[in-house]
């Protein structure tokens, strides 16, 4: 054994891990190396939540997304519930108010007939709240131990109801950052089904339509700059992506941004941070800051995004730094420090 | 959340700082010997509230950071045997071998399955009785009685298809070693609270006397860290080097003598090689041999030669507390949690990593002390 044991560097790995679908580094990289190289347009690499489409003279949102989460049917909701309300909610981040959804199925042979019911109930729930039709769909049955019990994958459109551009490139410096909400609780939620852990209290997911609350916003001629539900690789992941597109300076009082004490606890038990955590029902904005109170106002009156709070702000470009586009935290206790994307998987530290 | 808020409370730890600025006359360079610390250290931004004549430098005492390579081979190994369920916590499974992580063991087809405790890969393997469930038993003294009580109960119920792959270290031989480098700059230890909570702190005297260096049983929470190192100041002002406990809520002296006891009976102390430091003498444990059987190394017959090692990785000057992460020229760069060179970019509590996530990188360190001493 030498004084310095550690191993040869390793390639870019040469496989897909499981990592490669987290919503974090491993996501982006894969998109920028494989996905937007080969199938590269305009409105592919504004690399928003939906592609914005003009068609004549209407304006629409397009975006796709496949529900793959273990296990089917969980505190708050079914897999069902996420395939409608997350494409739902990825027009909603565009401005845009969804007209119809299409469904694909991927089922393993063997799965019980009362449990696909139950999940097509489920979605027909969630797409009679959201107010939009499921025009078309697919199904294909794969043999068994070569799916995970129901894949479902739901297409969306949507038409644009919000007068500006609401994007990445439309945050401006002087921006408040708010969320709609408390963090985490659908992550948790999930796992504590998975590991068969129980808390003091229920943690449900807090799946849910964001529309309402988007069109609430716009209803009353706020501006929006900046709209991003905050999925996979959670709050954090979100932010760094948005200011690294404008290699902005985001900043955030930890202390503001809130957490229930249940999803506190869990992580504080498990290891994991819910700042890294996903959700399936918050979002963050971006606007001016004369326009803050009022939009919290509006926000709270709204249930989905009742608990909004502003949680940090947007300055210019950090010249001193080498990174393009940072994320900075001011902790509980006073001190700073950088809020990174999520690397890899969050996995559960030893002690 | 009730005991923790209480230790994170903004006004109790600018109190605390406040209080370690007044005590403070000359510099002083401490080291907190848990990843667990370090993690919190990083993560809080603590260094920015402590005067600049105090240095913290992070220890050894990451479980994940110092488990050597040829370990991780075998686990690697392990895993991939048909037969074979390979149960580890969490963050092991990203750490480098020489050739693959148990990730991509896991990529190539390997069971290996997160386990929260060994008691849940003991539960494995009474519903699998077809398949060989093996633990990697990875830790220091903190999760010892854990893992003694998995082989003491697994052996209580003969269950034959359960074996442990252990690569147990302990936390005073580690800190010796660090005091007897020869470039060593350590002047006091924060010592780690979880660890003394298993194992009292009766051991840290004769260190603390040899050496002449002060002592601190400490906690993990922001306002823990501040008392540990005021504790060390008032020491170090005063040319004192006594052992003292500041983590009295959950460590005692002596400290859980039953599971020492069942530790003392399933393990007995062996010397451990500790990645990036090297071999230490009496610093390990392994299973006793009246527990051969559980033993996974012997029942699965893994011999594998020592790994190569990297020349550019610095772990071990990190772990001794000789050098920072970003002194490294593949810090950030050709080294970074996606693709480790070396374990302390792994795990959320190695001071690469967490200096990596928590952006304590050179260039970011002038810019987040001057947001600091603004909002101040």
């Amino acid at each position: 054994m030498s004084i310095l044991s550690c191993p040869l560097p390793r390639p870019a790995t040469d496989r897909i891990l499981l990592a490669h679908g987290g919503g974090g580094r491993l996501t982006n990289q894969l998109i920028e190396d494989i996905f937007l190289p080969a199938f590269s347009n305009p409105a592919l690499n504004g690399r928003h939540d939906g592609a914005l489409l003009a068609i004549g003279g209407a304006r629409l949102a397009m975006t796709t997304d496949t529900y793959v989460v273990q296990p089917l049917v969980f505190p708050g909701g079914t897999i069902g519930d996420l395939a409608v309300n997350g494409t739902v909610n990825d027009l909603a981040m565009c401005g845009a108010q969804a007209i119809a959804l299409s469904a694909g199925f991927v089922l393993e042979e063997g799965l019980a007939m009362e449990t696909l019911r139950h999940v097509v109930e489920s979605m027909r729930d969630a797409a009679l709240v959201a107010d939009v039709p499921i025009v078309t769909g697919d199904t294909k049955v794969v043999d068994k131990g070569k799916g995970d019990g129901i894949f479902i994958n739901t297409t969306g459109v949507g038409v644009i109801v919000a007068p500006n551009t609401i994007g990445p490139e439309s945050i401006r410096a002087g921006d408040v950052v708010l969320v709609s909400g408390d963090l985490g609780a659908h992550g948790i939620a999930i796992l504590s089904v998975r590991q068969g852990l129980e808390f003091e209290g229920p943690v449900c997911s807090d799946t849910a339509s964001l529309w309402p609350a988007v069109e609430a916003l716009l209803d009353a001629g706020i501006e929006i700059h900046c709209l991003r539900d905050l999925t996979r690789g959670g709050l954090s992941s979100a932010l760094n992506e948005l200011a690294s597109i404008n290699g902005f300076r985001i900043t955030l009082d930890e202390a503001l941004i809130p957490v229930s004490e249940i999803v506190r606890g869990a992580c504080e038990l498990l290891g994991l941070d819910p700042l890294y955590v996903a959700n399936e029902g918050r979002f963050a904005v971006f606007l001016s800051e004369k326009d803050a109170d009022r939009a919290l106002t509006i926000l709270r009156s709204i249930s989905v995004s009742e608990g909004a709070t502003q949680i940090g702000m947007v300055y210019d470009r950090d010249h001193a730094s080498q990174r393009p586009g940072i994320v900075t935290l001011q902790s509980r206790i006073g001190g700073n420090r950088v809020l990174d994307m999520m690397s890899g998987e969050q996995l559960p530290r030893i002690c | 959340m009730k005991f923790l808020d209480e230790y994170r409370d903004y006004d109790s730890v600018q109190r605390m700082a406040q209080e370690i600025r007044r005590m403070t006359t000359r510099p002083w360079t401490i080291m907190e010997v848990c990843g667990g610390q370090t993690y919190t250290i990083v993560k809080s931004g603590l260094q920015e509230l402590l005067p600049s004549l105090i240095t913290l430098v992070h220890g050894p005492g990451c479980p994940v950071c110092v488990t050597p390579v040829a370990m991780i081979d075998r686990a690697v190994a392990t895993a991939l045997l048909p037969q074979v369920i390979l149960c580890s916590f969490g963050d092991m499974l990203r750490v480098p071998g020489s050739n693959q992580s148990l990730l991509d063991a896991k990529s190539l087809g390997a069971d290996v399955r997160i386990v929260y405790s060994p008691l849940d890969a003991l539960q494995l393997a009474r519903s699998n009785p077809g398949r060989e469930v093996v633990f990697f038993a990875v830790g220091f003294e903190t999760t010892a009685p854990a893992n003694a009580m998995a082989v003491w109960q697994a052996t209580r119920e003969q269950l034959s298809n359960f074996s442990m792959l252990v690569s147990h270290v302990l936390v005073p031989p580690a800190m010796e070693a660090v005091l007897a480098s020869p470039d060593c700059q350590v002047q006091a230890f924060l010592a780690a609270g979880h660890a003394c909570m298993v194992t009292g702190y009766e051991e840290y005297f004769s260190i603390s006397q040899e050496f002449g260096v002060p002592i601190v049983v400490t906690g993990f929470e922001p306002l823990d860290l501040l008392e540990g190192v005021l504790m060390l100041v008032v020491q170090l002002e005063r040319g004192h080097a006594g052992v003292e406990n500041q983590y009295t809520r959950a460590v005692q002296k002596v400290g859980n003598l039953k599971a020492q006891a069942r530790v003392a009976e399933v393990f007995k102390v062996t010397d451990r090689a500790w990645r990036g430091i090297g071999e230490i003498p009496s610093s390990g444990l392994r299973l006793r041999d009246t527990y051969r059987a559980m033993d996974a190394e012997t029942k699965f017959g893994l011999q594998l030669e020592d790994a190569e090692e990297s020349a550019e990785c610095i772990a071990g000057l990190v772990l001794q507390g000789l050098r920072r992460p970003y002194d490294c020229p593949a810090f950030g760069t050709r080294c970074t949690p996606d693709t480790p060179l070396g374990a302390p970019m792994v795990s959320s509590e190695g001071a690469c990593a967490a200096y990596f996530h928590f952006g304590r990188r050179k260039d970011h360190v002038d810019s987040l002390v001057s947001l600091t001493a603004t909002s101040h």
